[in-house]
């Protein structure tokens, strides 16, 4: 009984995400729109767009391959794997024993991987360029990353997400500077990974300044949308990711430590997951509209700053606790 | 009668040692195809054994032969670690037998020289005393020195050949001189493990070993005949090379610091090992981004794992010396999980450049591509190897790099602060090493496989013939069943683990995944999977609801120019991005530094009608800091006997009474005291 409500309770909490992701793009850009004194596209354009696109046929160039054609929902299913394993208002999900944020990041890998395959696939000089630059840039965020988990394992003695929100949220944490350190970092590696400016301008199909959209420029109809929501998907997981690690607060208890599922607790974590969502949305397209993209040469420095912020917060701990 | 069978594992190891070492000689009377058949059918029959004996775990047994040196016999012996390397090594024997059966015209002593290589690797397993050893460590060498120069009429394979023999000689030398300090009370690995040496004799043995076998497995800073060698090499055996015969060499430096060397060492034994190995994991993964031919790549790609793997050995090493059991297991596990990982994706992704070499006439990155089309079985295994490669779940290549993460952190506890700062740069840099390894396999699946080809050998190409097929896929079904069920794999690894550092993973490895401590979460490869199907299918049954189905096929947009001319089917293959421009923005931002990465623009003046030409230059620190000084001192010092040699006749007498006078007085001297 309890495995069916737990499966249930996945396949709820994936569709969940899904829905609400593209929802968050579109907040995003409807802030950036409003600070900048335009009137902006409405919530729901993202949902539109993605309807739209799947109500045209795709076009493929004709020395593609099979991998062209699959990368997307390759791309799509790792990115709803990662999704499926991030906990959004409840913790002790189904898949919480697996959460764990080495495989988390393996996962994001995965779809990362695919995207850049694909756009080498298409032959030509962007899908190249863009899949050359993401990679390097991964290359950056990757160590800058398991800094941040190695800070988190240390504090909470797991890498894995569900035991690290269980303990942020009792708060035997505390306040500590080496979580500041490291939220810093994770936001930065967060805007990396999701092409985010100042590393990558979501809106631009200017050549010499795309880096996600010149690997997928080949693509259009249902392959596009399924891009489109795995980009949105993919901001939403790193979102939930950051918000489970440093403030995750308001979430339901895991069933066992109430005695039962209890719908209160649910509520009030969907509740405070949306706010912290949408507050988080309006934060990016805050720090969006005030920053310039930075040139792609000097994305490593902006991650080289990450990865020194995850170093310090780690050493910042050895200092001060004296592990031993 | 399960008693029967373990008791007989040795004895039949052995005849299947024999027998391939037989097929030496007689293979200039049976012919190539046909001594390559009878290996593959040794190896296999080698694997089944070897299997039986380390699922039922009767160790160890040994058997003495009337063979060796005057008034001496060998002593074979097989315990845990010995055959879990073993496996390894008759599994990619077999493979790379199978795939060499694919008749591109080897050369009689090719042939010959194959089992031979495999005969000797399994003595250097098998070894349990002294001669054997260095006998079969030798014999690896030489073995492997014939196959690598068999396109010797090449000055490029010529020039690797020499490294090579230079290095094996080197590695050798050093073993000799490891194994003669341990060995003062008698030869046999059992009187070694009776008196283990004092502290200052195990610190030479440690150097000893990690320059003789380290450089031989391909470590930082004696990597760096690895990557010419390997790829100079005909496929199957560069297979080989690198999946087998870098993790005999590491079984080698196993034996000699964790069994040999005493019970227990102190902790800080570990730190050579980890330094090691993480630049050599850095420096290689890097390299593989920057190199343009495929089995160099790949062969760099080795030297990054291998480096991993030593990481690996060294928190083992220091979690045994001071004493934190559940570390030493973790990592101990991570370190073979990884060897039989690596060993099988890597000879998997060595026979299928195999592939890629005949059936498109090249090696050469910017003389690839579109390969997908043509070559369809050897496109997915290659893609599965890449996969692990690319260490990405639930891949071969994960599982253990996820243990070694764990291990990595887990070491923080073992020393003071100077050894948590190191653990804690140490995860950055395995996080560089496998982030460019990623980056890698992307290069070299997108360019070799992906686009439209570079080259009319590249559009023509054929896929692989009957054997080399069927070795790949058997190959690629093994390495997935090592990424689903790393448990498993790991369980087979008991004897060996509880040998090295007295304990074992057992408790925490399972069928359905691994975990750190028992009880804890983990990392189940079953879940991760079932994930990812069920959301391909959700995503495939909402398509298929609500998207419009179908697909229509047009030319590649190209920026406005006209379709492609009649000549040029797939349009002009340099307008796509290749491996160089892959790579550029590595190459400006690591490679300047790391690699002395030089890009230089031979620009015609207006008018000219040549062409505009980039030239790109790299080279390895190793051969600035260290190979070149080395050489320039040699210079010298033969310039200098040089001068000798040209000597008049009074200048060579006064010379020689010189040196007799020298002799007699200290002869006197040292009568005197």
């Amino acid at each position: 009984m309890s495995a069916i409500a737990g499966a249930i309770a996945l396949l709820f909490h994936i569709l969940l995400m899904l829905a609400t992701a593209p929802l968050l793009v579109g907040l995003a850009r409807l802030a950036k729109a409003r600070l900048v004194a335009r009137q902006g596209p409405p919530l729901l354009q993202p949902w539109r767009d993605i309807a739209r696109l799947l109500r045209k046929q795709p076009v493929v160039a004709d020395s593609t391959s099979w991998l062209f054609r699959t990368a997307p929902t390759i791309c799509l299913a790792a990115t709803i794997a990662a999704a499926a394993l991030v906990p959004s208002c409840a913790l002790g999900m189904v898949g919480g024993a697996e959460a764990d944020l080495i495989v988390l990041a393996g996962l994001l890998g995965i779809s990362r991987a695919v995207l850049a395959l694909a756009g080498m696939d298409s032959g030509t000089s962007f899908g190249g360029i863009g899949a050359s630059r993401e990679m390097t840039f991964a290359v950056f965020a990757e160590p800058a990353l398991v800094l941040v988990i190695f800070t988190l394992a240390l504090l909470t003695g797991s890498t894995n997400l569900d035991a690290i929100s269980g303990i942020t949220i009792s708060g035997a944490l505390g306040l500590r500077i080496s979580m500041a350190m490291a939220l810093v970092a994770a936001c930065l590696v967060a805007i990396a990974e999701c092409g985010r400016i100042p590393v990558d301008n979501p809106a631009t199909h200017l050549e010499l300044t795309m880096v996600h959209e010149a690997m997928v420029l080949e693509y259009s109809g249902r392959h596009l949308a399924m891009i489109e929501l795995a980009g949105a998907l993919r901001l939403l997981v790193w979102f939930s990711l950051i918000v489970a690690i440093f403030v995750p607060f308001g979430m339901s208890p895991r069933p066992a430590d109430t005695g039962a599922l209890l719908l209160g607790f649910w509520l009030l974590g969907l509740i405070a997951w949306t706010l912290k969502m949408s507050i988080l949305s309006l934060a990016l397209a805050a720090f969006e509209t005030s920053r310039a993209k930075l040139r792609v040469f000097r994305v490593p420095e902006l991650l080289g700053m990450a990865l020194l912020l995850g170093l310090l917060a780690a050493i910042l701990l050895f200092v001060s606790q004296g592990f031993a | 009668m399960s008693d029967l069978v373990l008791s007989a594992a040795l004895p039949g190891l052995t005849c299947v040692m024999a027998m391939l070492t037989a097929a030496v000689p007689v293979t200039f009377a049976i012919g190539a195809r046909l001594t390559f058949a009878s290996s593959f059918v040794l190896c296999a029959a080698g694997a089944v054994i070897d299997l039986t004996a380390l699922i039922g775990g009767a160790f160890p047994a040994s058997i003495t032969l009337p063979l060796g040196l005057a008034g001496q016999s060998t002593v074979l012996s097989l315990d845990g670690v010995s055959a879990v390397f073993l496996l390894l090594v008759l599994l990619s024997g077999a493979a790379a037998s199978l795939a060499a059966r694919d008749d591109h015209g080897h050369p009689m002593a090719t042939a010959a020289a194959l089992p031979g290589f495999i005969a000797a690797m399994m003595l250097t397993l098998l070894a349990a005393d002294a001669f054997a050893l260095v006998a079969g460590f030798e014999a690896m060498s030489l073995a492997s020195f014939i196959l690598v120069v068999t396109n010797h009429r090449d000055d490029s394979v010529q020039a690797a050949g020499r490294l090579y023999i230079g290095m094996a000689a080197w590695s050798g030398l050093c073993l000799i001189a490891a194994v003669a300090l341990l060995a003062p009370h008698g030869a046999g690995f059992a009187a070694m493990r009776a008196a283990p040496p004092e502290i200052w004799r195990a610190s030479v043995i440690l150097a000893l070993a990690l320059l003789g076998p380290g450089s031989k497995a391909g470590l930082v800073p004696l990597h760096i005949w690895l990557p010419a060698a390997h790829a100079s090499a005909p496929a199957p055996v560069s297979a080989l090379m690198s999946g087998a015969m870098t993790k005999v060499a590491l079984y080698v430096l196993i034996r000699l610091v964790f069994d040999l060397a005493g019970p227990a060492q102190p902790s800080w034994w570990g730190v050579p090992f980890i330094m090691l190995g993480a630049m050599s994991a850095v420096l290689g993964a890097l390299r593989a981004n920057m190199e343009t031919d495929i089995k160099t790549i790949l062969a760099c790609s080795t030297i990054e794992n291998v480096g991993l793997i030593t990481v690996g050995l060294g928190i083992a090493l220091a979690a045994r010396g001071a004493d934190v059991p559940p570390l030493a297991g973790l990592a101990m596990g991570a370190a073979l999980l990884h060897v039989l990982a690596h060993g099988g994706f890597k000879t998997l992704m060595f026979l299928a450049a195999g592939a890629v070499q005949y059936g498109a006439g090249s090696r050469a990155l910017q003389r690839l591509g579109g390969l997908i089309h043509r070559m369809p079985i050897t496109a997915g295994v290659m893609l599965l190897a890449a996969a692990s490669l690319a260490g990405l779940p639930p891949s071969a290549g994960f599982a253990s790099e996820w243990m070694l993460f764990q291990s990595v952190l887990g070491a923080v506890r073992l020393g003071g602060l100077a050894f948590q700062v190191m653990a804690c740069v140490l995860a950055a840099l395995m996080a560089l090493a496998t982030a460019l390894a990623a980056a890698a396999a992307v290069r070299l699946i997108g360019v070799v496989l992906l686009g439209r080809p570079r080259s009319p050998g590249a559009a023509e190409a054929h896929e692989a013939g009957p054997p080399l097929r069927w070795a790949m896929l058997l190959g690629g079904l093994g390495v997935v069943l090592v990424g689903l069920f790393p448990g498993i794999v790991l369980s087979l690894t008991r004897a060996a683990t509880s040998t090295l550092v007295h304990t074992t993973m057992s408790d925490r490895a399972g069928l359905f995944g691994i975990t750190t401590a028992s009880e804890a979460p983990g990392y189940a490869p079953l879940f991760i999977l079932a994930l990812l199907v069920g959301a391909a299918l959700l995503i495939g049954t909402i398509m298929r609801a609500r998207a419009v189905q179908g697909h229509r096929a047009a030319p590649l947009w190209g920026c406005g120019f006209d379709a492609s001319p009649e000549w040029q089917p797939h349009g002009d293959p340099l307008a796509q991005y290749g491996g160089s421009s892959f790579a550029q923005p590595l190459r400006r931002v690591l490679g300047h530094s790391l690699l002395a990465a030089r890009e230089s623009v031979d620009m015609p003046s207006p008018g000219e009608t040549r062409a505009a030409q980039l030239s790109i230059s790299l080279q390895d620190p190793t051969q600035t800091f260290l190979f070149s000084p080395v050489g320039t001192v040699r210079e010298f010092l033969s310039g200098l006997t040089d001068r000798l040699h040209f000597l008049p006749v009074r200048q060579v007498l006064t010379l020689m009474a010189a040196v007799l006078i020298g002799l007699l007085l200290y002869i006197a001297v040292v009568e005197q005291l």
